[in-house]
């Protein structure tokens, strides 16, 4: 029946073969349901020989291995990351409680003032106004400060973790060379895949769940670029920071920093449009916000509702853009004059 | 009587006994990936482009030795790729040799730790750079006080003390602003405001100069002579402008691939050069601008001629010519304080104004 059971006969492998009795999982192309076409010559895969020999392991041995061992470690993991990562679940709730409760005709005006305060510019103010004014209109007011809420301390996660990890990547080349494939990882793989260990890891219905996959997947650009950024600070005025006997810590706040500034907050731009775009995947395992009317759009056919929701993450998102592009111009004009 | 204008520089004040402020022993560097291996080949005489295609390291500096005097300007002079930006940043130890001594009253500079160095940098030795490396965050005034704050004096002092040596700069007025509002000349004032506000008895100065436009540069080298001429600061110049080490240097040292070809006082330097490369280098000058007469005059036997015209040992041999509206038939007799040190004609000055191959029959005792 298999193709290459008669090369097993042929070397005398049968009885070796037979020995295992385990039955046999379903192939990978089982398990999708798909036939083999009639010209097509199987390659000898892990699957393709285990039809022909019962001894050879299946390509879903290994992943079910995976599994098995995810699931073996996966107390000690909790114990660790449990107690460690409960402040998440914490902020996530109080913040979302905060944003919530707070009434609408307060938390619209000092939005609205903290935007100011950063952005110094009044029409990105009554841009934000607007927008606050569409969210309330149209009552998804309350899902977008959820998502608002999620994304105000995730960021801040980001940038209070990011910040020094950039500042010790760029102190050491060590350092770079190790987590820079890190961060490649986490910024290549697949927004979903980071759902699947963290719903091993934890209940679903903690917030943290969702707090770790968006700062996970948004953290890396503040990192990045505030490696970057220090590492490009002009080596001349490094050196007369030497010359004049600054030590690290004065090196570091009194001139790296503020010389790598401009940088930094353009990471930090990045981390919040990263946290948007995560915070409505992270939906999936009950983040809740406009993430949840998409789903629900999707889940139910309701073109409408998962339409409009849409478009209030896309108003969201021009919304923070703007705010924290308008506060880089702010610093880089103030930078880009000093070169 | 000829009077010395402000800006030239009289090195032969009557001697005051000079101590050695730093001195550089021994010194080698070698960049590469094994320069401590690389230290014996070099003792023993290999050639930078040896090591270069044998070993793939550079030379940097090749057992440099020098003496740099308390309150003197030592100018270390050498085209790029001499080593001199390397050489000066021993000094302050930017850059760690690979093997020597550098003595800094008394104390070698490279056996000190990281606290005692920085103890070093923050109030015993500035450094001024070639391209400015201001704080660009900073104002005018935050960037003169830096080494102020750096030690941790208290901000109206650092004030004040910026404020002051602002206003010696010419920069009144610009304390609130930022470097680069700011021409070239004016942000290199800033850089040794920042030096001088340190009150540190060694100043580097890092090609200070040569970013500048010529007639800026000229302005600078006399503010720096006069602040000089006040201060008595050990200073150590690094130049690539035979003009400027002339007009500076009380000790010119001249670098050539890592090594010092000479040293010495620059009129001696200029009037025996010790090597076709210097040679080469002096023939360019303007003689008559950078001699002066001590340097050129024979020495008073007694006999002065009747008809000699009084002039001072410390002016230029082009102050000389221009008092006589060039005319070639006088005679001169050089007195300090009114006694007659020394006798010089026309004639002399004239051979004196041909570099030295031609000279050398004419003038060399």
């Amino acid at each position: 029946m298999a193709t290459y059971t008669g090369f097993f006969d042929m070397l005398g492998l049968r009885d070796w073969c037979d020995s295992e009795k385990k039955p046999s999982l379903l192939s990978l192309r089982n398990l999708k349901g798909e036939e083999l076409a009639w010209y097509e010559f199987p390659f000898p895969s892990l699957d393709n020989l285990h039809s022909a020999c019962n001894a050879i392991p299946q390509t879903r041995d290994m992943t079910a291995g995976l599994e098995t061992g995810f699931l073996t470690v996966r107390p000690a993991l909790r114990t660790v990351l449990d107690p460690l990562t409960q402040p998440l679940s914490w902020a996530l709730d109080g913040a979302l409680t905060l944003f919530t409760t707070t009434p609408w005709w307060a938390l619209v005006p000092i939005i609205c003032f903290l935007c100011y305060r950063v952005s110094r510019s009044a029409s990105v103010t009554v841009l934000v106004a607007v927008f606050m004014a569409f969210f309330l209109f149209t009552d998804h007011y309350t899902y977008a400060m959820q998502t608002l809420a999620i994304i105000f301390v995730c960021t801040f996660i980001c940038v209070v973790l990011g910040v020094p990890m950039g500042i010790l990547m760029s102190k050491s080349d060590t350092t770079q060379r190790v987590v820079t494939p890190i961060l490649d990882m986490l910024q290549t793989l697949p927004t979903f895949v980071y759902l699947i260990p963290l719903i091993f890891l934890f209940k679903i219905t903690e917030p943290k769940l969702y707090g770790m996959a968006i700062i996970l997947y948004a953290i890396v650009p503040v990192v990045r670029l505030t490696n970057l950024g220090i590492r490009l600070v002009d080596q001349s005025v490094i050196e007369a920071a030497h010359a004049y006997g600054l030590d690290s810590r004065q090196r570091l706040l009194g001139v790296e920093i503020p010389l790598a500034l401009p940088n930094i907050m353009a990471g930090v731009n990045q981390t919040i449009m990263m946290s948007l775009a995560m915070v409505v995947i992270a939906s999936l395992v009950s983040a809740p916000g406009l993430g949840t009317l998409v789903l629900d759009g999707i889940n139910n056919l309701r073109l409408g509702v998962g339409f409009v929701a849409g478009f209030a993450i896309v108003l969201l998102a021009i919304l923070l853009d703007r705010v924290s592009k308008a506060a880089l111009d702010r610093i880089n004009s103030a930078e880009a004059k000093l070169k | 009587m000829i009077e010395t204008p402000q800006n030239v520089k009289s090195p032969h004040q009557p001697e005051i006994d000079r101590n050695v402020k730093i001195s550089v022993r021994n010194l080698y560097k070698v960049f590469g990936d094994q320069p401590e291996a690389m230290i014996e080949f070099v003792r023993s005489g290999i050639s930078k482009t040896e090591l270069l295609e044998k070993y793939h390291h550079v030379l940097g500096l090749n057992d440099i030795n020098i003496d740099m005097m308390d309150g003197e300007i030592t100018v270390i002079m050498g085209l790029s790729g001499s080593g001199k930006s390397t050489l000066i940043r021993h000094l302050n130890r930017l850059i760690e040799p690979t093997a020597g001594e550098v003595i800094l009253d008394g104390e070698d500079v490279l056996k000190l730790t990281e606290t005692e160095l920085r103890e070093v940098r923050r109030k015993r030795m500035s450094m001024v750079f070639q391209k400015f490396a201001l704080f660009p965050h900073r104002t005018v005034s935050e960037n003169a006080a830096l080494s102020l704050e750096v030690r941790g004096d208290d901000l109206g002092e650092q004030q004040s003390e910026a404020q002051y040596w602002l206003d010696r700069l010419g920069l009144s007025g610009f304390e609130d602003s930022y470097p680069y509002q700011l021409s070239g000349g004016m942000q290199q004032r800033v850089g040794i405001a920042r030096a001088l506000c340190a009150h540190s008895e060694v100043m580097l100065l890092d090609e200070a100069f040569s970013a500048l436009d010529p007639i800026i540069r000229s302005q600078m080298q006399d503010l720096l002579l006069e602040l000089q001429r006040e201060l008595n600061k050990t200073i150590v110049f690094i130049t690539h402008d035979l003009d400027e080490a002339l007009k500076l240097a009380d000790h010119l040292v001249i670098l050539k691939d890592g090594y010092v070809i000479q040293q010495g006082e620059p009129q001696q330097i200029l009037l025996h050069p010790s090597d076709p490369y210097i040679e080469q280098f002096v023939s360019d000058i303007n003689r008559a601008r950078v001699l002066r007469v001590r340097s050129v005059m024979k020495a008073y036997d007694g006999e002065v001629r009747p008809d000699a015209i009084m002039i001072d040992p410390d002016i230029t041999l082009e102050q000389v010519i221009e008092s006589v509206n060039g005319d070639t038939s006088k005679h001169f007799v050089v007195a300090q304080d009114d006694n007659p040190i020394g006798v010089l004609s026309m004639h002399e000055i004239m051979i004196a104004m041909v570099p030295r191959r031609a000279s050398l029959d004419g003038l060399d005792p």
